[in-house]
């Protein structure tokens, strides 16, 4: 069952990251690459991640790919152009995926058997941030608050002038 | 007697299974139980669609003194199935410079992401169509994924007044993103968890035999319902905060290029949103299926909820027919401006309340950190505006 739900998602989600590679129109990547979000979100479920795979598709459905989109929108004249085929591109990606390649197969984890470890539910991550990690958890807080005021500050339309 | 009738539908969905258990897999039986699931929600939820749009006609006819539909079928209830033939074969234009698939994509998946948020609200005892931990965040990263097919239909169409409705959708809606998910926080707080049965549970239980315990009867849980209410219409895209297609300014918005079956999608789908935003407000707020009283609660759980959904519903046509629509400024300034800073203090106040002790001292603590906040407010964003004939630059 879960072999055969591997396969399709695998499918899935590659054959978006490819057309989000290679497709002419830039808006019509931007959008692939968000349906690879969701492949990749699909194969956090699988693995019984449920919150990793939400906020998979909360942060980068929901936030980047719109952030995606409409920088492409706000910087870019010629959106409806066709980008033509870059080749430099396709070598830098073969470069990083045999490196990629490479290092995971000298790692030693790939033969080592996974013992059997139980689905980390959304209760114990939640306990966890409660206890061990609520000093970073803050931090984070804080930092993030700090930041959308900053952004709001940034906006703000200059009363003296 | 009572409690039967309570569970009445999951016993008709387990005689439903018994046919198949035993003799099929174990995976196939899930998938049945799903597909059930799923069957009934979509039933309930496009009858009430047909039924609610039929009604918010009546009931803003009447608001503005006039009958409404009354044509077709008894008191016009027939109207939903007219109106669903006439979409059908009205003709499907596709604009010739626009991009087909995208064009056609963005209907289909925004009344997919509306639905899907459906399927995390308990609409009973025991009658939670996907039960998940993470409910609530299931609920808020399908909702998010939305922004970007609002986009897509914009941007599909290629049509000026589509890309400008999109991109007023799309700022209203991440603008109140925001307070919307802050208001949801101290719920999760107090409560200690994202499972809406969980939060349903949690306001089970009456004070005095008669005060429910609602989070809304809570100083923090009124000012968040009051600000998650406000959040809800403005994702809904309801008046008066409907300028995404504010058809006196921009046609349709997002939706102008789109005709016949695809237009009403869209209106499906804008909805189906507003029953899940309001079924979500109603089990983070409004206790969810319990009944307001104790001696009440031999009428069943999904009576309740149902009837506080349409109190709900009825609100928001309410407010529809007597509100006027915002400027797209005056919602960002209030978004950012008051929400937020509101949001917050629900927060705060709500930690207040758990910490001076959850009873009538933590009752009126936390009503004073929300009152301060709220004065405070006030007096920090009064432009002491005085009213003044109006001033006309290029009339006259």
């Amino acid at each position: 069952m879960s072999t055969v739900a591997f396969t399709i998602i695998s499918i899935f989600t590659l054959a978006a990251a490819l057309a989000a590679a290679t497709l002419q129109k830039l808006m019509h990547a931007a959008l692939s690459f968000a349906v690879m979000f969701v492949g990749i979100s699909a194969f956090f479920f699988l693995l019984g991640a449920e919150f990793v795979g939400l906020v998979q598709i909360f942060v980068y459905i929901g936030a980047v790919a719109v952030l995606i989109v409409f920088t492409i929108l706000l910087t870019r004249d010629d959106v409806g152009k066709l980008r033509g085929f870059n080749w430099g591109g396709v070598f830098v990606a073969i470069a990083v995926f045999a490196g990629l390649i490479w290092a995971i197969l000298k790692t030693k984890s790939l033969s080592v058997a996974p013992s059997q470890i139980e689905p980390v539910t959304v209760q114990r991550i939640g306990e966890l941030l409660m206890s061990n990690y609520v000093w970073p958890l803050q931090c984070v807080g804080v930092l993030l608050t700090a930041a959308l005021i900053g952004a709001l500050i940034l906006v703000m339309e200059d009363k003296s002038s | 007697m009572s409690d039967s009738l309570d569970q009445i539908f999951i016993h008709a969905k387990q005689w439903l299974l018994s046919f198949i258990s035993g003799r099929a897999p174990d995976w196939m039986i899930q998938i049945a139980s799903s597909l059930i699931n799923i069957a009934a929600l979509l039933g309930v939820f496009l009858t009430l669609f047909a039924l609610i749009s039929v009604l918010e006609r009546k009931i803003l006819g009447r608001i503005q003194n006039r009958y409404g539909p009354n044509r077709v079928g008894p008191f016009g209830l027939f109207q939903p199935v007219a109106d669903g033939i006439k979409m059908l074969i009205k003709e499907d234009i596709v604009p010739i410079r626009a991009d087909k698939i995208v064009h056609f994509l963005a209907p289909i998946l925004i009344a997919a992401a509306a639905i899907l948020t459906l399927g995390v609200i308990p609409y009973g005892r025991n009658m939670t169509p996907f039960n998940i931990d993470g409910g609530i965040l299931f609920f808020f990263a399908v909702g998010s994924a939305t922004e970007l097919m609002v986009f897509m239909a914009g941007w599909g169409s290629n049509n000026k007044y589509s890309m400008l409705g999109a991109m007023r959708a799309i700022a209203q809606m991440i603008s109140y993103e925001l307070p919307l998910i802050i208001t949801v926080l101290p719920v999760v707080m107090i409560v200690g968890s994202l499972n809406p049965d969980k939060i349903v549970d949690a306001q089970g239980n009456y004070s005095l035999g008669f005060v429910p315990h609602w989070f809304v009867f809570t100083p923090w849980g009124a000012t968040a319902f009051l600000l998650f209410f406000v959040s809800g219409l403005v994702e809904s895209n309801r008046t008066p905060f409907d300028v995404p297609e504010g058809e006196s300014e921009i046609v349709a918005g997002h939706m102008t290029e789109y005709s016949g079956f695809k237009y009403a999608t869209f209106f499906m789908a804008e909805y189906i949103g507003m029953f899940a935003i309001s079924g979500l407000g109603i089990t983070l707020f409004l206790g969810g299926w319990h009944a307001p009283f104790h001696f009440l609660e031999f009428i069943p759980s999904y009576v309740w909820f149902f009837a506080k959904l349409s109190i709900v519903l009825f609100v928001y046509i309410w407010l529809r027919g007597t509100l006027p629509r915002t400027r797209i400024d005056q919602i960002m300034n209030f978004a950012w401006k008051f929400m937020l800073p509101m949001a917050f203090t629900c927060v705060v106040a709500a930690a207040v309340w758990h910490y001076t002790g959850r009873g009538l001292r933590g009752w009126l603590w936390s009503l004073a950190v929300v009152a301060t906040i709220y004065v405070t407010l006030s007096i920090l964003l009064d432009t002491r505006r005085k009213f003044a004939p109006r001033t006309y630059r290029f009339a006259e």
